[in-house]
């Protein structure tokens, strides 16, 4: 479980985060929606140690960020990085094994090969493990980064808006994988989503966000409704329901 | 597989250098003469030697810093010994000239280190505020900012009278190299290799702030760790032979194109690339005008752009 205790947050004076609490139960994906400037990015990643935290605690499980050791943090949590402008040079075997850094500090065991190995499977890159990050697709680059993060193989993952940028099929195709990786992985995964009907389709939690407070949160199916478009967006969207999930028609 | 091919040539082209090197220059020197004529071995240690050992040192140590480098600015096209930490150097050694002309040699190499290091922090402060859709600008901007540093440095040189003695270490070259006058260079040589313990930090690194406290990385500590180990290179290298540039931009991006980016693997070829063609660039800079020599940056210049054109002309590798 993730707690978040009285966490306000500041940059350059101005107020992002208002003294939230809230608490992200163990299992499942959770998603962090509101509108822009909602504190939605800056709540991830005060979690996960990107920016120090100013006021309030987070803890994961029995973990405290800031007191906790970077190493110990990093086989408990991952962060998915934002895909870069500038991709070294890199295979994408070589880039799932970064993965195993915070185990083998770069001494790769027999362990850690048969965990690159299960990352690149499950990914299906084996066909792309030779080949290097540069000459890849936005798509696939960024699968090869969700590979190093399975290969990572920590409890919680963040992730802060990994559909940008990708077409409908990656798209379903990364929501999907990231069921799984509940379902068969005992994942905990914290992501960020700008489409609210994306988090309706594969929440298990939504908690809603605006003006740096967290205004509602509960099970997709029960909170997406268009009072929730009227209170977080402010926006009277009407919302249908369609094979079971409440989506927002634009 | 590729990778040990390329270190064995590479070896193999380097013994074949080292050797020819050590019997090119000014005073006819054979294998032969070394049994029978002491003078002849006489000017193998106190001249040849250093000047070949000298070589191969700046070429190795000055690839790995423009490696490193361009992992910590995340950029392909900078170069220690032009976006800063070369003419930061310079300003160390000029104000120790200046100031205290009586110190020795290890406190002005400090200075310069520590200038060096000024001058590497001040231009990554800088890069960190450029947008990062634009990555031409890293190194334009880093080639201005290297040369405000080196103009002010000429500017004070001028006034102080000091022309003549800066531009010995403006223009690096090996023919004032000789036994006694070049041991410091061991230093940047032991440094090159010291960071290669720490070549899966800067390739992490190289992938960006989240990434690598993503892996558990202390990012800052990182950055300082690699910044002090170029601004000791560049200092040292900038003290006992003087500027070299290029090095350390082409040298990785050569390397990087054939082998990847993987440091851990490709520091060896690195250095090695380094060593070699800086070596061949002296030797060619010695043989091209003899008995007048062609300072090595120029040299370097020269075979490091057609070699580095040519790369760029390849179609990239896929597997």
């Amino acid at each position: 479980m993730i707690s978040i205790q009285g966490v306000s947050h500041a940059i350059g004076g101005k107020r992002i985060l208002n003294d939230v609490t809230t608490q992200i139960a163990q299992g499942g994906i959770t998603a962090l929606i509101g509108p822009n400037g909602a504190g939605k990015s800056t709540l991830l990643s005060l979690i996960a140690r990107l920016e120090p935290l100013q006021t309030g605690r987070i803890l994961v499980d029995a973990l405290e960020i800031g007191a906790c050791s970077d190493q110990v943090l990093a086989q408990h949590l991952s962060i998915l990085p934002q895909m870069a402008d500038h991709t070294p040079r890199l295979t994408v075997k070589e880039l799932v094994g970064f993965g195993r850094y915070p185990y083998n500090r770069g001494r790769p065991t027999a362990q850690d090969d048969a965990k690159v190995a299960q990352a690149l499977d499950m990914f299906g890159l084996n066909l792309f493990a030779g080949r290097t990050l540069d000459t890849l697709s936005g798509g696939q680059k960024q699968r090869a980064h969700i590979a190093m993060i399975f290969a990572q193989d920590t409890d919680y993952v963040l992730l802060d808006e990994p559909l940008n940028n990708l077409d409908i099929a990656a798209g379903r195709s990364l929501m999907k994988t990231l069921q799984s990786m509940c379902a068969d992985h005992r994942k905990t995964i914290v992501i960020v989503l700008h489409d609210i009907n994306v988090a309706s389709r594969y929440a298990d939690h939504i908690i809603a966000m605006r003006d740096g407070s967290v205004i509602k949160q509960g099970r997709p199916a029960e909170i997406v409704d268009s009072s929730l478009l009227q209170d977080v967006f402010e926006t009277d969207a009407p919302v249908v329901k369609v094979e079971g999930t409440n989506l927002v028609l634009m | 597989m590729t990778l040990k091919i390329y270190i064995w040539a590479g070896l193999f082209g380097l013994a074949l250098l080292s050797f020819l090197s050590l019997f090119i220059g000014v005073i006819e020197l054979s294998l032969a003469d070394l049994w029978h004529d002491p003078a002849a071995f006489e000017l193998l240690v106190i001249s040849r030697f250093p000047r070949t050992a000298a070589a191969l040192i700046c070429g190795s140590s000055l690839a790995i810093a423009g490696a490193i480098m361009q992992m910590l600015v995340r950029n392909r096209f900078v170069d220690p010994m032009t976006t800063g930490t070369g003419p930061g150097a310079g300003l160390g050694i000029l104000i120790v000239t200046i100031f205290f002309p009586a110190a020795p040699l290890i406190v002005k190499m400090v200075l310069a280190s520590l200038t060096a290091l000024g001058a590497s922090l001040g231009f990554l402060a800088i890069v960190q505020r450029l947008p990062p859709t634009q990555p031409l600008l890293v190194p334009l901007v880093g080639l201005v900012y290297g040369g405000i540093i080196g103009a002010g440095v000429t500017f004070v040189a001028y006034q102080a009278d000091l022309i003549q003695y800066i531009s010995v270490w403006m223009n690096g070259e090996f023919s004032g190299v000789i036994q006694g006058r070049y041991e410091l260079l061991w230093i940047a040589a032991a440094v090159a290799l010291v960071t290669y313990f720490a070549a899966d930090q800067f390739a992490i690194v190289g992938l960006g702030r989240t990434a690598s406290i993503n892996l558990g990385l202390n990012y800052t500590q990182v950055m300082l760790i690699g910044l002090v180990a170029i601004s000791i290179v560049a200092a040292l290298t900038v003290t006992t032979v003087g500027m070299i540039p290029f090095v350390g931009l082409v040298v990785p991006n050569i390397v990087s194109r054939l082998v990847g980016d993987h440091l851990r693997n490709t520091l060896p070829l690195i250095a090695l690339l380094g060593a070699l063609l800086t070596l061949a660039s002296d030797i060619v800079g010695r043989v091209l005008r003899h008995p007048f020599e062609i300072p090595v940056g120029t040299v370097f210049g020269v075979i490091g752009t057609l070699l580095f054109l040519w790369l760029l002309s390849q179609k990239p590798r896929h597997e």
